[in-house]
């Protein structure tokens, strides 16, 4: 893409731009108490995020199967909804620069939509292993968002999971011109 | 509103299994959930405020994949404590609505209700509280499977 107004504008440096993605993403994940505890952590290939609940004894819902907590399978679900939902609405300003990343502590973290409901399908029982999840706005406006969620385990093909939610969205403090 | 007494009285040895088998699970362990009261399709389970929970730093408010997890297991609690009960049950689909945020330091209550079993489906709702029961944090509805003993009658 050309800008006009800028005549010597290069791209900058591919480690400038992972730095600035990746401290964006920690503030985002490591700043709720929640995620932590459930252990949740986040791979990020350039904007695509892939969430994965490494295994853990606490997380176990069925001992003797033993299986992963239906609560915990929503939990997952939600968090990697509304951690994609905030990443793809905040994507443009990480990208420009706009977040302050040396502010990004637990307080001054940008908004987090609020959900409005959430339904979970059990596909298959959650197995004593890792997971992982994707999620996919399908529509996200500026009041209201629908996100889709899919989770799987050895095959990324049979999931154990699936979700969706509806999200209000926050205000948009970073774009007051609106 | 009845408040939830001390100690549930014991029941039968349906609802005795049920209360064991809730607190041996180690994510409602994990969550300092208590089941507070059972029986005949319903099932009452609580937890603390949890500062581990929180979901929004800025407020302290609980995240919703918590009161999730609360309303899950208090649903399947109803549905074997149902008196066509199964011996197992797992969730095939659970809808929660969140209504408004739980107040932060607040203990969570669920109440649910297995309201239709077939022969191999059970129909639960739940509502969430807090401090103000006139007021619900969320509520829910699902739909259970229903796992009969293999061999054994009905």
């Amino acid at each position: 893409m050309s800008h006009p107004n800028e005549k010597r504008h290069r791209p900058e440096s591919v480690q400038v731009v992972k730095t600035r993605r990746d401290a964006a993403l920690k503030a985002l994940v490591t700043g709720v108490p929640y995620i932590q505890f459930l252990g949740i952590e986040f791979d990020r290939r350039g904007d695509e995020l892939t969430a994965v609940l490494p295994f853990d004894e606490k997380l176990i819902g069925n001992p003797l199967i033993p299986a992963l907590h239906g609560g915990v399978t929503a939990a997952f679900l939600e968090v990697t909804a509304i951690i994609e939902l905030s990443w793809s609405y905040l994507w443009e300003d990480i990208e420009a620069g706009r977040i302050d990343l040396a502010r990004l502590d637990p307080l001054h973290l940008p908004r987090l939509p609020k959900t409005i409901d959430f339904t979970v399908d059990y596909l298959r029982s959650g197995l004593p292993r890792d997971a992982y999840a994707r999620a996919r706005v399908n529509r996200s406006g500026r009041r209201y968002a629908s996100v889709h969620v899919e989770a799987w385990q050895d095959n990324r093909s049979k999931l154990f999971a699936q979700g969706t939610g509806h999200f209000v969205m926050p205000p948009a403090p970073l774009a007051p011109d609106e | 509103m009845t408040k939830s007494h001390d100690t549930p009285d014991d029941g039968d040895a349906k609802t005795q299994f049920a209360r064991q088998f809730i607190e041996a699970i180690p994510h409602s362990r994990a969550l300092g959930m208590r089941l507070d009261a059972i029986g005949d399709g319903t099932s009452e389970i609580s937890m603390p405020y949890d500062l581990r929970l929180v979901g929004e730093p800025r407020t302290g408010v609980i995240h919703g994949g918590a009161v999730s997890a609360l309303m899950d297991t208090c649903c399947g609690a109803a549905v074997m404590s149902h008196p066509d009960a199964p011996s197992g049950t797992a969730t095939i689909d659970l809808r929660i609505d969140y209504m408004r945020a739980a107040t932060p330091g607040d203990r969570i209550i669920a109440k649910a209700t297995c309201y239709h079993v077939t022969r191999s489906v059970a129909f639960v709702r739940a509502t969430a509280y807090d401090g103000d029961p006139s007021r619900p944090v969320a509520s829910a509805t699902g739909a259970f499977t229903i796992e009969r003993p293999k061999g054994g009658k009905s």
